[in-house]
Formats: C-alpha cells, sequence, structure tokens
C-alpha cells in the first residue's frame, strides 16, 4: 500500500466540491481535488472577460449559502468578504422603478393592499422556504424506506438495494410540515405545485409586482409564470441576495483556501478522462494527460449525466438506471451577459444609489409569459426577461477606475435552440441589448467589449451537460429522493466507490454547498477509512 | 308539503347519484333542476329533428362500476357499448391508428417507429400502474391531512399502504407522474413526434393547460382510469346518448321514492343560526330540509346561493380562487351521410373511434398558446367522434351525428363575450380542419351546433363553461378539491354539502364524487351506508 | 419489412409455411402467436406427441421474435444485456439464457446464435426493442428485429437426424448439441441449429421465406418413410414440461411487463443460477443479483413428482397440508416418463431437493368435481431426457 491509500478523489473543483473536499479532510481523510480548469469555481468564478474587466461568470448573486457552512469553514477568516449584503430587487418598467426590500415596498407605485398582500406572501414564502431549507442539511430517504412500515403488510420487495442511510429524514419533513400549524400546512399542500402566475393573480394588483415576484419562479429554469411549480421554484430564491467582494470566485476562492487549510489537494488543469473500474467498482480516475489515480473512493461533483453517461460509461450501469439518466431534464434555458461599460450605465428612473442593486426586467406577467413562449419551440426570446447586477458599484477592483461592469442573466435561451447558436447567437445578443437599450438609452455607447454564454457556451466552458446551472431543473419529479435519479439521490450510487456532490443532488444548484456537505457525510458514512 | 329530508341543488349525474343513494338509505329527497330536462352535462337532445345526441359530454367510460350496480341501472336501461380505436392524421396524408387488436396496434406504431411500438407497452404498463394507483382511492372520500381524528388517520394510513404497495421505483414514479408535463412524460417512451402527438390530447383534454405545462401527466389519469366491463381504459357509448346515464340514475332515484322537480331554479339556501335550513326557488317558493347538497361548483354555491355572511370571508375568498376555466368548446353535427376520410382507406374501423388532427406536440402547444393570448386555437385539437356508427338510435336511418370536442376554446374572446360572428369564425375554423382530412365533409353538413364555454355556462351552469367542475391540477385535487378543509363533501355550514365534480375525484361522468357525499351524508345522519366499497382491481 | 398503410385489412399473416400448414391442418385449429397463427394441433394432439417421441415432426417457429445484433460493440452489449458470459459462446454456438431488470427479476429467456464472429440473433419470447435499445445506450451496436425475414422450422424427434441426412445434409450428425451449421439449399443458405424446446434430438432450420414451401415439402419428401409429421402448439407444450422448460407469461411474469410489484422472479428464483455469471464484467442486474446471493430468494422453482395421475394444474402447493407456500405454474401427466408433473413456484425456504409438499388438486369426471390433497416429491434435473438428446455423432432413430 502505498501513502495514497485511502484516498478520496473528487472530480470537480466547483463549490459543492470543494465544500466535500474541506469535510473530508477536516474528518482526517486524504483528500485530492481535481479540477478542470486552470482555477477552481466551477460556475461559481470570477473571470476576466476583457481586459481589465472582471465578472462572475455563471452564478453572479449570491442567495442561498449555506450559513452553516460558512461558519463551520470559517469562510471569512479564509477570506470569504462581502462588497454588499441584502441587495435590493428594482423592477425596471415604463414608468418609475419597483423597489423592494425583502417584504417592504420602498417605491413604487402600490396600494396599500398589495403592500399587506406582500407582507403576508413573504411571510409564508419564508416559512416555506425555511423548512425546505431543513430539508437541504439532509440526506433525502429511500422512498421505499420511507414507507418501510407499510412494507410489513406485503411481500413486494424485489431485489432493491434496501440499504437506507437516513431513514428518518423523511419523516423529519413531514414533521417539519406539520409544525407548520394547520393553516399555514393546508397553503403548502395547496399552493406547493401551484403556478406563480395564478397564486400572484389571485393576490395581487400591480402589474409590476407581480412580474418582479413571478421571475423568482422561473430564473434559471426552463418554465414560464403560467407553469406549475413555480411557487415551489421561487422557495429557491427566498433568501437575500449579496454580493461577494471579487465576485463568486471569492466564495469558492475561500471554499479553496477552507480545504487546503483542512489538508486537501486541489489539482487545477488536470481533466479527468474517465473513471477507472475494477469489477464492479470505481477504484480511480484516468485523467485526460493518461494519468492513472487511484482512489479509495470518487466523489464526483461533475453533472449526473456527464458522470454516469461519460466518466463512468453507460456499460457498467443497469440498463433502466442508465434511461432514467439519459432522461434528466437538463437542457438549460439561461444565458448570460457580461459587458464592459467605459462608464456607469444610466438606467432611466434608477437614482445612482439603486444601481448596485439587483436590477430586473420583467415588467409583469404577460411579457415574462411571451418570452418564454418561444423556449417550448427551441425558438430565443425575442424580448428577454433579464436580472441585472453592476458589481462594480461596490466592488470598484472589477473594473477598471471609472468603469463598470454589467452581469446579467438573460431568458429564454434554450441550450437546444432550433436554428443552433452559431446563427443564434447574434441575433439574440442584439435582441437583448435592445431590450437593456429601452431601459438604458445610452448603453450601446458605453460599451467596451461584451460576452454573450448561451447554455452551449456554459455547457463546453463549464463542463455542464445541457448547460443547466442546477445540473438539471429543479422541479418536483427532480427533487429530492428523485434527484438526480432514484437509487442515486442519497449521494452514494449504484456503483461502489462512486458518490456524487454536486447541483445534480440534492438539494440542487444556486451556490449553496449543501449537496457538497450532505455528499460528505455521506461518503464518510459509507466508506472505508 | 314543503318538507323533505334532503334537498339536492341540481339534476346533473352527481346530484341524481348522491340522491339516490339517500332515497335508498329510506330518505325523502327532493332533487332541484334549473332547466327543463335534467341530466346537466349528461343530457341527450334532439336540437335537429331525428337527432337525439349528447350535446355535451359524449363518451363514458369513468362510470364507477360499482355504482352502475349498486344503483342497478342496467335495469334502469343503462346500456354503454364500447368502442375502439383513435387515429392521429397526418399532413403529409398519413395517419397512425390505435386499433383495438394489440399485435395490429403494435404493427401500426412500427410503421412510423419500431422502437416505439415496443416502448409503447412500457408506456401502457406504467401508466397502468398509475391508473392502478389512483383507482383505489375513488371511491373514497380524502383524509385531511393535518388532522389528527382516527378517521383522517386511517384513511391517511390506507393511502400509505397503497402507495408502499407500489414498490419503491413506481413509488418514485407516481410523485414524478403526478408533477410532470404529458410532454415529459411522453418524451421518456417514445420518440418520434407522431406518437407524442397519438397521445397527448389526453393530458389537455378540458384543461387550461399546455402539453409543455408541468401537472398535465396527471390529467391522462383521467382518460385511463375508467372500464367498461373490467376492460380499464376501454370508452364507450352509452346508447340513446349521456342522458340515458342520467335517465337511468334518475329512474334508479325514483324507484327508491325520490322526487325530481324541473323547471324549479334555486335562488338561495337557507341559512339560519348556522344551520342550512331549506332552499328558496327563483320564484320564491320556500322548501325545507335540514340537509341541502349542492352539485354546483364552488363558486357558484358559495358565492351565488349562500351569502358571504353564512359563510365566512375565509370561504368566500377560497371560492373566487377557485380555478376553472374554459378551455373546449364542442361542435355536434348532424349529417346527411357518412363522411370519407380517404386516408384511412376501404374499410377502416378506425373510422368509429376517435379522429385528432394534430400531429405534432408543437402544433399542441401553439393551440395552448392562442387561448392564452384569449382566442380560439386557430390549428385546434379536435377529437371527433361519429357515434351513431355504434349507436344507431342517434341519427336517422343513413344519417349520422358527428360529435366534435374541441380543444382550446376560451370562455371569452379577446376580454369579451361571445358574438355570432365569433361562433361562425370558430365553427370555421373548426370545419376547416376537418374538411382537409374530409374533403366530402361540408357537403354533407344538415346542423351544426356550436358550443362554446358561454354555452355551457348559461345553458348546463357550469361556471366559465369548465367540463371538469374546476381545474383538475393537484392544488385542486384530492385532499385539496375544491378546497384544502372542504373535501369531505362538508361545507362551512351544518347540513349543507357538495357533491358535484368540482369534489373528489373529480370530473368526468363518473358519479363518484356524488357516491362519496351520500356515504358522508349517511354518516352523519347515523345511518347505514348504501352505498358501495370500491372493488379491487387485485 | 416495409409495413404496408393497409396492414389492418389482414389482422394476421401467414406464416412463410402457411399454404402448407394450412393444407395439413386436418383439425383446422389455430393459435394466434402475435402477427401469425400457427396451429395448435393438426390431426391428434397425443398422436403428435407420439410422433415427436418416435419418430420426427415439424413445428412452424417463424413468429418467434428474433432480433440481430451486428456492430463493433455487439459482444460487450450482449454481455451487459444477458446474465451469461457471451465471451465464451464461440461462433457457431447457440446458448440459452435469460435478461434482467435492475433489480434482478427476469425480462424474458430466449437464445443466443453466435452466427458468426461479431453478429449475434437473440430469439425471444416477448418483443424486446425497446428493451434492447435501452441497452444499448454507450455501445456502438446495431439492433434490428427481423422476424419476418426468417423463417423457421423446429425438426424434432428421435429420426430428425435421419430426416436431414436424407435431406443431403453431409455431416449434420457431428453437429453437437447448441452447434450451428450452414448448408446450401436450392441456391440459398439453411442454417441449421441444433436445438430445441422439446427436450429431445432436435434441430432448429432458418431459411429465407421465398425458400420455405421448397423446404416444408423436402422435408416431407425425404421425412416420409422415417415417420416425420407436423406437430401444432399442444404437443410443443406437453414436450417443452416434460423438458422442464420454463416459459414467459406461464411459469414467470417478465419483469417489463408487470404491473404490481412483487410478481416477478429473479434467474435465482427459476433455478437458473447456472445462467448467472458473476466472473464477467457488468450487466444489468448484476449488482441486485449479489445482493439476493447475499440476502437469500424469496422464492424457487421446483420440479414436482405428484402421487396419483390427476394433473395438478393451477394447483396451490402446501408445506404439510396447512400452509399455503406456493402455486403450480405447469402441470402434466408425462406419457415420456409416465409420471404425473408439475413446475410450481414456492416460498423460500420450502422446496429443497428431496423435499416434500402437498398439491391441492381439483379434478372433474363428468362434471361432478373433486378435491384431494396429492403428495409431491421435489425432484431434480429433467423429468424427461433421453441419451439421444446428447449424443454426438447422432443417431438415425
Amino acid at each position: 500500500m502505498t501513502d495514497d491509500a485511502g484516498r478520496i478523489v473528487i472530480v470537480g473543483g466547483g463549490h459543492n466540491g470543494l465544500v466535500c473536499a474541506a469535510y473530508l479532510a477536516r474528518a482526517g481523510r486524504k483528500v485530492l481535488v481535481l479540477e478542470a480548469a486552470e482555477q477552481v469555481g466551477g460556475a461559481a468564478v470570477t473571470r476576466e472577460f476583457a481586459p481589465g474587466f472582471r465578472v462572475s461568470s455563471v452564478a453572479h448573486l449570491l442567495h442561498a449559502l449555506d450559513p452553516r457552512i460558512a461558519r463551520e469553514l470559517r469562510l471569512e477568516q479564509h477570506g470569504l468578504a462581502y462588497a454588499r449584503r441584502a441587495l435590493r430587487t428594482v423592477s425596471l418598467g415604463e414608468g418609475a422603478p419597483l423597489v423592494l426590500d425583502g417584504a417592504n415596498v420602498e417605491a413604487g407605485d402600490v396600494t396599500p393592499a398589495d403592500r399587506a398582500a406582500l407582507a403576508e406572501y413573504v411571510r409564508r414564502q419564508q416559512r416555506f422556504a425555511a423548512v425546505l431549507a431543513n430539508q437541504h442539511s439532509r440526506i433525502p430517504s429511500r422512498l421505499g424506506a420511507g414507507f418501510s412500515v407499510f412494507r410489513l403488510f406485503d411481500r413486494s420487495a424485489n431485489n432493491r438495494n434496501t440499504e437506507n442511510p437516513a431513514p428518518w429524514s423523511l419523516a423529519k419533513f413531514a414533521l417539519d410540515v406539520r409544525l407548520l400549524g394547520r393553516a399555514d400546512m393546508r397553503e403548502l399542500l395547496r399552493v406547493g405545485t401551484m403556478n406563480l402566475h395564478d397564486l400572484l393573480e389571485d393576490r395581487f394588483e400591480s402589474a409590476q409586482l407581480k412580474g418582479a415576484l413571478a421571475l423568482d419562479g422561473v430564473l434559471g429554469a426552463r418554465l414560464g409564470p403560467r407553469s406549475g411549480q413555480t411557487f415551489f421554484t421561487s422557495l429557491q430564491r427566498a433568501g437575500a441576495y449579496a454580493l461577494p467582494r471579487g465576485g463568486m470566485g471569492a466564495v469558492t476562492g475561500a471554499l479553496a483556501v477552507a480545504a487546503r487549510a483542512a489538508g486537501a489537494e486541489i489539482r487545477v488543469a488536470s481533466p479527468v478522462a474517465s473513471f477507472t473500474l475494477h469489477g464492479d467498482r470505481v477504484t480511480g480516475v484516468v485523467l485526460q494527460s493518461g494519468e492513472q489515480i487511484e482512489a479509495a473512493a470518487v466523489v464526483s461533483n461533475a453533472d449526473p449525466q456527464t458522470t454516469f453517461l461519460g466518466l463512468v460509461g453507460a456499460r457498467h450501469l443497469d440498463t433502466e438506471f442508465a434511461r432514467r439518466v439519459l432522461h434528466i431534464r437538463s437542457q438549460g434555458c439561461a444565458a448570460k451577459l457580461h459587458l464592459a461599460l467605459a462608464g456607469a450605465p444610466g438606467f432611466r428612473g434608477v437614482p445612482a444609489g439603486l444601481l448596485g442593486e439587483r436590477l430586473i426586467i420583467a415588467p409583469d406577467l404577460g411579457y415574462i409569459d411571451a418570452a418564454f413562449n418561444p423556449s417550448k419551440y427551441r425558438e430565443y426570446s425575442t424580448q428577454p426577461v433579464l436580472e441585472i447586477s453592476v458589481p462594480s458599484v461596490h466592488d470598484a477592483g472589477l473594473a477598471p477606475a471609472g468603469q463598470h461592469v454589467l452581469s446579467a442573466i438573460v431568458q429564454y435561451a434554450p441550450r437546444d435552440l432550433a436554428m443552433g447558436w452559431s446563427a443564434g447567437r447574434a441575433p439574440f445578443l442584439e435582441a437583448t441589448l435592445a431590450v437593456l437599450t429601452r431601459y438604458a438609452p445610452a448603453l450601446r455607447s458605453q460599451i467596451v467589449a461584451a460576452e454573450l454564454l448561451t447554455p452551449l457556451d456554459i455547457e463546453n466552458e463549464f463542463r455542464i451537460h445541457g448547460g443547466h446551472w442546477h445540473h438539471g431543473e429543479l422541479a418536483l419529479d427532480q427533487y429530492m429522493m428523485l434527484r438526480p435519479v432514484p437509487g442515486a439521490a442519497q449521494y452514494a450510487t449504484p456503483v461502489p466507490g462512486l458518490w456524487l456532490c454536486g447541483a445534480g443532488s440534492h438539494p440542487g444548484g444556486g451556490v449553496i454547498g449543501a449537496a457538497g456537505r450532505n455528499a460528505a457525510r455521506a461518503v464518510l458514512a459509507g466508506s472505508r477509512a | 308539503m314543503n318538507r323533505h329530508d334532503v334537498i339536492v341543488i341540481g339534476a346533473g349525474h352527481n346530484g341524481l347519484t348522491t340522491a339516490a343513494f339517500l332515497a335508498k338509505a329510506g330518505l325523502k329527497v327532493l332533487v332541484l333542476e334549473r332547466k327543463p330536462w335534467i341530466g346537466g352535462a349528461a343530457v341527450s337532445r334532439e336540437l335537429h329533428p331525428g337527432w337525439i345526441y349528447s350535446n355535451c359530454s359524449y363518451v363514458c367510460s369513468l362510470l364507477r362500476p360499482e355504482i352502475y350496480r349498486g344503483l342497478d341501472l342496467a335495469r334502469h336501461g343503462l346500456q354503454i357499448a364500447p368502442y375502439g380505436g383513435g387515429v392521429t392524421f397526418t399532413r403529409d396524408g398519413d395517419f397512425i391508428g390505435g386499433y383495438a387488436d394489440k399485435d395490429v396496434r403494435r404493427r401500426e406504431y412500427a410503421r412510423h417507429n419500431e422502437r416505439d411500438a415496443d416502448a409503447y407497452l412500457r408506456y401502457s404498463r406504467d401508466t397502468m400502474r398509475q391508473t392502478r394507483f389512483i383507482r383505489t382511492l375513488l371511491m373514497r372520500t380524502p383524509p385531511d391531512p393535518t388532522s389528527l381524528r382516527w378517521r383522517d388517520l386511517r384513511e391517511l394510513a390506507h393511502l400509505g399502504r397503497e402507495f408502499a404497495r407500489l414498490g419503491e421505483t413506481t413509488m418514485g414514479d407516481t410523485i414524478r407522474f403526478y408533477s410532470m408535463s404529458i410532454a415529459d412524460y411522453l418524451n421518456e417512451y417514445f420518440e418520434s413526434d407522431l406518437v407524442k402527438a397519438h397521445h397527448a390530447g389526453s393530458g389537455i383534454i378540458g384543461t387550461a393547460l399546455g402539453v409543455h405545462s408541468p401537472g398535465t401527466a396527471y390529467v391522462l389519469l383521467h382518460h385511463y382510469m375508467g372500464d367498461v366491463d373490467g376492460q380499464v381504459g376501454s370508452w364507450g357509448f352509452a346508447r340513446g346518448g349521456m342522458g340515458a346515464v342520467s335517465n337511468a340514475i334518475a329512474g334508479a332515484l325514483r324507484s327508491a321514492g325520490g322526487e325530481i322537480r324541473a323547471d324549479a331554479p334555486v335562488a338561495r339556501i337557507i341559512v339560519r343560526g348556522g344551520e342550512t335550513k331549506g332552499v328558496v326557488l327563483q320564484n320564491g317558493d320556500e322548501i325545507y330540509a335540514d340537509t341541502v347538497i349542492s352539485s354546483l361548483d364552488p363558486k357558484r354555491t358559495f358565492l351565488k346561493l349562500l351569502d358571504a355572511g353564512d359563510v365566512g370571508a375565509d370561504i368566500v375568498r377560497k371560492a373566487r380562487e377557485f380555478k376553472i376555466r374554459g378551455s373546449s368548446g364542442k361542435l355536434n353535427i348532424a349529417l346527411d351521410g357518412l363522411p370519407s376520410f380517404p386516408a384511412l382507406g376501404h374499410g377502416n374501423p378506425l373510422v368509429a373511434g376517435d379522429m385528432h388532427f394534430l400531429d405534432t406536440l408543437a402544433r399542441f402547444e401553439r393551440a395552448y398558446d392562442d387561448w392564452k393570448a384569449g382566442t380560439w386555437s386557430k390549428d385546434p385539437y379536435l377529437d371527433l367522434l361519429i357515434p351513431s356508427l355504434t349507436d344507431p338510435t342517434m341519427a336517422p336511418p343513413g344519417k349520422h351525428f358527428m360529435s366534435v370536442f374541441v380543444q382550446y376554446v376560451p370562455r371569452q374572446v379577446e376580454g369579451r363575450d361571445w358574438t355570432d360572428a365569433d361562433r361562425a369564425a370558430f365553427r370555421e375554423t373548426v370545419f376547416e380542419q376537418i374538411s382537409r382530412y374530409s374533403p366530402d365533409f361540408r357537403s354533407l353538413v344538415l346542423h351544426a351546433e356550436v358550443r362554446t364555454p358561454q354555452e355551457l355556462e348559461n345553458e348546463v351552469g357550469l361556471t366559465e363553461g369548465n367540463i371538469f367542475q374546476g381545474e383538475l391540477t393537484f392544488d385542486q385535487l384530492f385532499f385539496n378539491r375544491p378546497f384544502p378543509g372542504y373535501a369531505q363533501y362538508r361545507g362551512p355550514v351544518r347540513g349543507m354539502y357538495l357533491c358535484g365534480s368540482a369534489t373528489h375525484p373529480g370530473g368526468g361522468v363518473m358519479a363518484a364524487p356524488g357516491a362519496n357525499a351520500a356515504r358522508e351524508i349517511l354518516r352523519d345522519l347515523r345511518r347505514p351506508s348504501t352505498v358501495p366499497e370500491g372493488w379491487s382491481d387485485d | 419489412m416495409t409495413i404496408p398503410q393497409e396492414h389492418h385489412l389482414q389482422a394476421v399473416f401467414p406464416t412463410p409455411f402457411h399454404a402448407r400448414t394450412a393444407a395439413a391442418n386436418t383439425l383446422n385449429v389455430w393459435h394466434r402467436w402475435r402477427d401469425y397463427t400457427v396451429a395448435d394441433a393438426y390431426f391428434d394432439v397425443s398422436l403428435e406427441y407420439t410422433a415427436l417421441r418416435n419418430a420426427c415432426t415439424v413445428f412452424d417457429l417463424s413468429p418467434m421474435t428474433k432480433h440481430l445484433i451486428t456492430g463493433p460493440d455487439a459482444l460487450s452489449f450482449m454481455n451487459r444485456l444477458v446474465t451469461r458470459d457471451v465471451a465464451k459462446l464461440k461462433p457457431g454456438r447457440v446458448g440459452y439464457t435469460v435478461w434482467c431488470d435492475d433489480e434482478g427479476q427476469v425480462v424474458d429467456d430466449g437464445t443466443i446464435f453466435h452466427l458468426r464472429e461479431g453478429v449475434y440473433r437473440l430469439c425471444s419470447q416477448e418483443r424486446q426493442l425497446d428493451w434492447l435499445h435501452a441497452s444499448g445506450l454507450g455501445f456502438e451496436v446495431a439492433i434490428q428485429e427481423d422476424t419476418h425475414d426468417v423463417a423457421a422450422l423446429a425438426l424434432q424427434g428421435p429420426t430428425s437426424c435421419a430426416v436431414l441426412k436424407r435431406l443431403g445434409l453431409a455431416g449434420i450428425e457431428t453437429l453437437t448439441p447448441f452447434g450451428i451449421r450452414s448448408f446450401a439449399f436450392e441456391g440459398g443458405e439453411l442454417t441449421v441449429s441444433r436445438t430445441g424446446f422439446t427436450g429431445d434430438l432436435g434441430y432448429e432450420l432458418w431459411i429465407d421465406p421465398e425458400l420455405a414451401l421448397m423446404l416444408w415439402d423436402r422435408l416431407f419428401d425425404v421425412g416420409a418413410p422415417v415417420g416425420i409429421k407436423p406437430m401444432g402448439t399442444h404437443a410443443l407444450e406437453m414436450s417443452r414440461i416434460e423438458a422442464g422448460f420454463i416459459q414467459a407469461g406461464v411459469d414467470f411474469l417478465p419483469a417489463d411487463r408487470a404491473i404490481r410489484a412483487g410478481r416477478t422472479r429473479s434467474p435465482f428464483e427459476l433455478d437458473l443460477a447456472w445462467l448467472v455469471d458473476f466472473g464477467k464484467s457488468h450487466f444489468t442486474g448484476r449488482r441486485a443479483l449479489l445482493a439476493e446471493q447475499a440476502r437469500g430468494s424469496r422464492y424457487r422453482l421446483v420440479k414436482l413428482d405428484v402421487e396419483g395421475n390427476k394433473p395438478a394444474r393451477d394447483a396451490y402447493i402446501y408445506d404439510r397440508r396447512r400452509k399455503n407456500v406456493g402455486v403450480v405454474t405447469s402441470s402434466m401427466w408425462s406419457p415420456a416418463a409416465k409420471s404425473n408433473i408439475a413446475l410450481a413456484s414456492v416460498e423460500m425456504p420450502y422446496g429443497a431437493p428431496g423435499g416434500e409438499l402437498w398439491a391441492e388438486i381439483y379434478y372433474q369426471k363428468e362434471l361432478k368435481w373433486s378435491r384431494f390433497m396429492a403428495r409431491c416429491t421435489v425432484v431434480e434435473g429433467p423429468f424427461y431426457s433421453p441419451a439421444r438428446r446428447r449424443a454426438t455423432p447422432a443417431a438415425d432413430f
């Protein structure tokens, strides 16, 4: 046995991979992180996209980072600082912008009834989000085992692996739901699968307010405001938005420091070509360079389709499992726009003091729905919705003095565009700029450089199958014990020696880190030291 | 005498079913119907001389066999004739047919995609797994998941046991099934867009959702969970039209001593001291009963028949927010002869089944986009049948009756009521689609009745013309139907009940809501149940 | 095969042999076998059976589902699909196998023909294209159903080799069991495999449908002196039970058709452990079957020698006459073994070899029904397995 015996290899140095590495190293395990890119961070990185201009490449606002992880890994000691916390949301429209600070309407033409309704809406949303957040830090139960008490009644069990690392997780979730109390529990069971369009139409009058609230349900999703479950998806965004100083790369940078401090080794520019299998078991990885690395356990931060169909290979999997992996809904629909600007952009009606907030272009439900419709036919939105951040307002280091960077999530831009992205890129960029200049008329003249990352670019550059930030739609059919697919939802996979730790696992995307932390617990419980 | 034990408002199939089971329990039952005829949306009308046909609901499968037998409907004249088939025409002159024979059907699918032909078996298996699960819940009252009462806990345990019996794989698939879109569901089985389109219609019929909307996979079950003589998923015609269903239930009611009064619109339910006391008719007559059951939808029941003060602000709000959308219309066409469908060739049995004309999922979705934009689909989804090929009573000899269900059709056109010009244009849209596949169709038309959601609302009393008395999305299903906390057929006022399709298990000519309501009412009245228990599929 | 739009007008196809099977079918009783009809019986079931065990019979096998599997990954694909190690199956050899779903439950059974290096024919009881394609994910392999392109006859019985020799197939007697050999035939190719579903000496003949009638005629010409007869499905059913062969949908429920949980069976539970090779690379169900091996199976398939002479049709099986532990799946009076035989699926740990079980048998004589409990002995091996089945060179009778 070499010194490397018992080593755990983590494939991918995204935030979840780093979180997992840090926890495993803190538990005394020998950990090696292999990152394909030149820097760690995955989709949570800060990159220079034009000389002197840096921007958070994919994820650009932090809103869900598990506070327990920040605390336990002492991220602030390891360099994480915030340029700004608790960003307000500024919804741009034809008239004066609507400014929201949590449940408060700071500015905008909103009736008292709507203000009261918003307070109640946000209160409930936060209660429900808290139930989900509790569940985020739990390893999901296996469904069969979750209902094992009923199994006493018959002999239906086939040859399923009946190991259940988290037998009580489902029951705890049910208890959390019960503890909401009768009224809120009933409301959760009713609205949990509802679409935001109907719910918001029932509750609010202001079109702009409805548009702003609906965006939370559709951002990053291949869903429109009338699509069922958008209330559920909006719960994933119930936290406050923050800007890390130095961009999202600062979060993963701090995670890397924390992991290294705990003893983990991180190698960048080391893309993994495949896993080595010995019999049934994953025993290591082969780099694209040809180098072989043995491992007692391999933890994949890559998305499930890349992991299973690419790195493991379908032939080492069971047929039905492989089919389910193949059918994970993972076609991304959000593009990312980065603009290097010669000066501060001017948005109509937005005072300079609000320029650094979260700006959105989703003026009403109909606008979002109209933007969504083309995506159903694999076409891009001719008038997209946007979530815009000008982080350089708070974080001058991101751009040369006096200049600015603008970062925007632009929807809808289906990965599987019918016309293909080589043809679609230019007209989509033009459509996006046309929408932006409607609200910031002088913007075009300020543009020094522009970068559009379509989902196809995100797929290629960040190695995410389908270019979906969440490594698969975050919807109820791909949630909890169904994420990414049954049989691999407890981080352990059907392939011995292989675990998952990425956003494709529970609880999914967004820079949360919970998947990495849960995976570390699963690995510690399930692998030999 | 104006005093009864029970008053049922509305003589649709559910109202009649509740009334019949209560009458069988020995109660003095009066059913009040607004219209001169009974049956609600399960009626046979003669709107063109010689053609007596189902002018609303037009096919039967969901009617629970327990009720069929429990009310002795066969003896009261109800006969269901199963029909086979289902064909989707393509724009290039071909078609895909769901032949009744499984090997012929397989070969037909293989004609378009060999792999899909075998995948159809997996699709049928998985859909049947879901069907079996929901079938165990149809003849039961949903539990209140927030309650700790013994009955609710027992029902929850029953639900948990049925769920566990599915096995781990199907349990996961069940959760997925209830939250997926029909398009995503079909994508897991089929490659061919035509095969997907052939199956997609069942996910959106009567529903204000598109094939890509999450939740539409479930709607499929409302087309698979019925049976004709034990053939699960099979459909049939009621001989003499769907009015035969209502008439048979009415016959059962009358033979048990119940009374039906037509032309007797109810104005208001009388509530005193938090208890129902009876109803006031629109002509001012008061009729008294301690138990009043509404088969109307919750909007009509709580916003029109009851005072806000009696039911409370919470119920008023819930009723206002209840989702009940018109999304479909109908053309009932009297034909001078049998139209030809040249693509099918001569002697094809598919002509006696459902015919459809949307051959891609994109066409389905664009049809929905038109509805979202406030107009009827310009390239609509049609479910076209010629029932007179199976049931000769519907048209004079040699003539035919064609029933055309049309999706999507909004309650209002661009925000205003339907005009005659709109109706004519809508009719033309449908005629044009049919004519593309049947060149001699137009020349055979003798009469065409156009029914938009507006007519369904005004004539049948279905709010907004929604055929299911409320959208079939999970927020309005099972313990959420019609509202959380009121899913056990009891209203907010003592002695007041709901029994329509707006209650569990929902729409379709199933009669299960009516039977379940009767069971709960008899329980409250401390009388032995006359409602049969659900039959097991095992 | 291109399927015409009007295929529904002839819902059921004639097999390539239909002109002859119809002429021979004096009883005019037919059996629907997917797209085709085959004869249930031609003149008398027991005489057809007798012909099989004493001379030889011809059974029209054409409707059997067949798939052709080719491509560079054909072998590794086959190995991922089935439980056996296909690498051990040399070109020119046939292997019986099962394949399983993820939970190690048998999807179907069938035979693999290694026609030539890297080219396989998979014959199955059920339609399998969807499962085969799903299993082909990640393999460079072409999967094609060619049921309609190959006509097939089973020539079975003690004089079957003699018939083939008289047909001019030189050296056919040296073909070993599960061997394949091709011969020139009337300008085409006749492929002969020493395989069958009867448990007797026998061959299966595979040929271009165009030559089918010619083959039939020649067989009956040269076979007449050694007693060749046509045989229907009823006699075949008798012979396969005597041989102890299982049938999908009868002795087990194909896992990909199961609607109710827990009704399916693993290879271990069908007495087919010998088909499971854990030594080879991954195959679907492998991990589940390893777990089952460690944990123990729920059921086992047993062969029963039932006392008396009343077939134990659909009988419940009891332990010590009291506890219901299983059910009979196939049963008959065996004329060859002169015993009352049955296949039964029983719960573990009941039914150990040599053990005793009880069958609850209902039977009627002249409409009078009787019930009795019959003692059953669990036996091993086929109920009937003549030495000629395995002998090479094959004897003439």
